[in-house]
């Protein structure tokens, strides 16, 4: 097996514990892995990303562009930033929940991301869109929204693990007291996933 | 042994552990945190393990440790071995009974640093052999080879990894700790010609030291780290060029092959270089490329070994035009690298995608002071507390570097920790009209901000300093310091206070608020900035992170008038629009109830918030 994935987003989304869940399904599952993440001053609402690579064959913890089967990404303009790394007819999973950086909303810097999700639908053959305001209404939280999205990707089939892999993972990682309302987020988009 | 998905530095440390440290010290810096951390949190019960309160102390500690027979490591990142290089330069002359490995995490890009400095020149430089992981797994292992040899040849060495192997994770093999090696120190025995520096020690040593390195370097050709992969599709042809290559671009190169025609080196300790090894490597090559970050380390020592040895071979590099001269290395750079070095493209595992049009405007995302961070309440205390007037807003390490954005702007400098209170100095000393203000955190006061203060105050500056107290070292985690009246090994302990160390320098203005509270602060302010000579302002009040949120404030659509006063000028990411577009906003998910943006709406719009009631002294004194 070989599965390069990118998780990219905004400082304090949740990207790293995505990362985290994903590679705790792998290693149950005896998959090699190596991830390269952004850690320390860019999480203050910086733009961050998570290379994950699955699979014997990989050295380099970092993934080369064009060669991505599937970007998780918690903000929309975020996606279109990691797009030139996805491979040709690779998957995109998207929340479409935009955060405004401080520079756009004082007028330093213009921000659009209905633009953002045009572009995506342009150029990317597989997308899946994940309405996070309604997943947050619906789920009582919006503090869940890295498991909403990996249960949209689990269910791409691009992963490379399965739901149970995941749920298993999500058991060993979260508190008791959140495992009820993280169950929920994992299955929300069966639903709810907009392609 | 068992299997861990494991950081670089969690592997760093769970090394160090099974290499039987029996000491650990260090001062936070991305990216070399969390080995410290780990150790700290993995501790079998009888290692000792401090932050140090600078790079220095850290070294210093980590030194007399090894002075006794124990294994000593000490943790930093590459700036702060700048803090530490006056007691290793001596070490190197001195030497060590026990093991001690110097961790330095480099920082290429960079992307939490001021500098790209390298390591691996400085290894030259001190004369200290250095050690440099190319992976997570091999770091694990490399670390106990680095306490070996630092034990076998009684110098401290270096082990210098760069962020992507610092911060990247990995599934490793890692030993139980009833596997761990034990090493029981002998204890310090007194002998004057060993441990005390005089200029006749040093002069022997200094000999001693180069005849040792030079030895090393035939040793170090047969360490298995320092390798020649074999030929990739050379066939029988004799292979013409070669890659020489370190670190995680080791990797990079490995994934960028492709079956081109190249023989790769693959340099583990580039001080001292191995040089055996590398002439086997240059054998009946026409060309080598050298691929590696921040120095031209490798490419350098190539260069250096064809001119002692007479040998015709064109090294490139970054010297030559074809690397990168700066930043960090990526997989695109290191692969159009190679295409343009053997003129292929090689066999691509996946099709190109097609070229993409250039995107929309993507939104720009400095980093910023978090929602409710009480940093942004200082800024912009100090710079309402002194409009109109000629200022200089001196900056430092930490969070607060972060009041430099819009629309606070409150940084007009930033060098290196402490710095700030020394320029403000020097920058009033010339400009006598200005108002000098340095701001400085708690952690990195006690680092290096108390004898910047002893000269300020001695040599008769005029000027204030603006001590951020939010009781922790935030920027890299949130260790404890001095002030926080704990340390790393879970110890209640007698804080030191700021306000006492001020006032024991001489300090007569020392005035502590709490920055929440607006209008005191303003106040504070401007009563100290009009006092002659050195004064000082804490402002306390603990990091969000730490501190339970107070609810969050909201704001009343109706009173709200859209002068947009305090998304303008607080630059707070939990201010935003509301769906008109024109009012103020509030994101319920980052507000933390500062209650800051309440106190300066114009017509009280915002409410909901909680005031802390922590000031003490102040203007309520």
């Amino acid at each position: 097996m070989r599965k390069n994935i990118i998780l990219c987003g905004v400082g304090g989304q949740g990207t790293i514990l995505a990362s985290r869940l994903i590679a705790t399904a792998a290693m149950a599952g005896n998959i090699p892995i190596k991830t390269a993440e952004t850690i320390g001053m860019a999480q203050r609402g910086g733009s961050v990303f998570s290379h994950l690579r699955l699979g014997e064959e990989a050295n380099s913890p970092l993934i080369a562009k064009g060669e991505t089967d599937l970007i998780i990404a918690f903000e929309p303009g975020e996606a279109v930033r990691q797009l030139p790394f996805l491979k040709k007819g690779g998957t995109v999973v998207v929340s479409r929940r935009a955060v405004m950086p401080v520079s756009a909303m004082i007028g330093k810097s213009s921000y659009d991301p209905e633009q953002m999700i045009d572009y995506l639908r342009e150029h990317t053959e597989h997308l899946i869109i994940v309405d996070a305001d309604r997943a947050a209404q619906e789920l009582g939280s919006s503090k869940t929204l890295n498991v909403v999205l990996l249960g949209a990707a689990v269910r791409s089939k691009e992963l490379g693990l399965s739901e149970e892999d995941l749920k298993k993972a999500v058991k060993e990682r979260v508190p008791e007291r959140f495992l009820d309302l993280n169950m929920r987020s994992l299955a929300w988009s069966r639903d709810n996933g907009e392609e | 042994m068992h299997k861990e998905f494991l950081m670089g530095n969690e592997a760093i440390a769970l090394g160090a552990l099974a290499a039987g440290v029996n000491l650990v010290s260090g001062y936070p810096g991305t990216p070399s945190t969390e080995v410290l951390e780990t150790i700290a949190k993995r501790n079998p019960g009888n290692v000792y393990v401090e932050w140090s309160i600078n790079e220095k102390a850290g070294m210093e500690v980590a030194a007399g440790a090894a002075y006794t027979g124990a294994r000593a490591l000490v943790t930093m990142k590459q700036v702060g071995l700048n803090v530490a290089a006056d007691p290793l330069m001596s070490l190197e002359y001195i030497g060590v009974k026990g093991g001690m490995v110097v961790l330095v995490a480099d920082d290429p890009g960079p992307i939490s640093s001021q500098t790209e400095q390298d390591t691996r020149t400085f290894g030259m430089f001190s004369k200290v052999p250095v050690f440099d992981p190319s992976s997570v797994a091999e770091a694990y292992e490399m670390i106990q080879e680095a306490f070996d040899f630092s034990a076998r040849y009684k110098t401290p060495v270096f082990f210098r990894a760069t962020t992507r192997v610092d911060h990247g994770y990995e599934d490793v093999e890692v030993k139980d700790p009833g596997e761990y090696y034990v090493n029981k120190a002998e204890g310090f025995v007194k002998d004057p010609s060993r441990w005390v520096i005089f200029p006749r020690l040093s002069v022997k040593n200094h000999a001693l030291i180069e005849k040792r390195n030079a030895e090393l370097k035939d040793v170090l050709s047969e360490y298995p780290r320092n390798q020649i992969v074999p030929e990739n599709g050379c066939g029988n042809a004799p292979c013409r060029r070669g890659i020489a290559t370190q670190g995680v671009s080791f990797m990079y190169t490995l994934d960028s092959l492709r079956g081109r025609n190249v023989r790769v080196m693959r340099v583990a300790t580039p001080f001292p270089f191995p040089e055996k090894l590398a002439l086997e490597f240059l054998k009946d090559l026409d060309e080598v490329l050298c691929i590696e970050e921040l120095d031209p380390v490798i490419e350098r020592a190539l260069v250096f070994v064809c001119g002692k040895y007479g040998l015709q071979v064109k090294i490139r590099g970054k010297m030559t035009g074809d690397m990168p001269l700066s930043g960090e290395n990526s997989m695109e750079i290191v692969d159009s690298a190679i295409t343009a070095f053997t003129g292929s493209e090689g066999e691509r595992p996946y099709t190109m995608p097609d070229e993409l049009p250039a995107p929309p405007a993507l939104p720009v995302r400095p980093p910023v002071l978090c929602a409710g961070c009480p940093h942004r309440a200082s800024f912009y205390a100090v710079k309402m507390a002194m409009k109109g007037q000629k200022t200089i807003y001196c900056g430092d390490i930490g969070c607060y570097t972060l009041g430099n954005a819009a629309p606070l702007d409150m940084c007009d400098t930033c060098l290196c920790m402490g710095a700030g209170i020394g320029i403000a100095q020097g920058v009033g000393h010339i400009e006598p009209d200005t108002k000098c203000f340095a701001f400085v955190g708690d952690s990195t006061f006690f680092a290096s901000g108390i004898t910047e203060t002893i000269n300020a105050f001695y040599n008769q500056a005029d000027m204030t300093l603006i001590v951020l107290d939010n009781s922790t070292t935030a920027m890299t985690g949130h260790q404890p310091h001095p002030g926080t009246g704990r340390t790393v090994m879970g110890q209640i302990v007698e804080k030191v206070s700021i306000e006492k160390v001020l006032r024991a320098i001489g300090l007569k203005v020392v005035e502590t608020v709490d920055p929440l509270d607006y209008e005191c602060s303003v106040e504070t302010i401007r009563r100290a900035a009009a006092e002659p000579g050195v004064k000082a302002v804490i402002f306390r009040s603990p990091c969000i992170a730490i501190s339970k949120p107070k609810g969050h404030s909201h704001v009343d659509s109706d009173k709200c008038i859209a002068c947009g006063k305090c998304i303008r000028e607080l630059g707070c990411p939990a201010l935003v629009k509301a769906a008109d577009g024109k009012k103020a906003a509030i994101d319920p998910s980052l507000c933390t109830g500062c209650t800051l943006c309440e106190q300066i709406c114009p017509v009280k719009a915002i409410s909901g918030g909680e005031k802390n009631d922590t000031a003490k002294g102040g203007c309520h004194a």
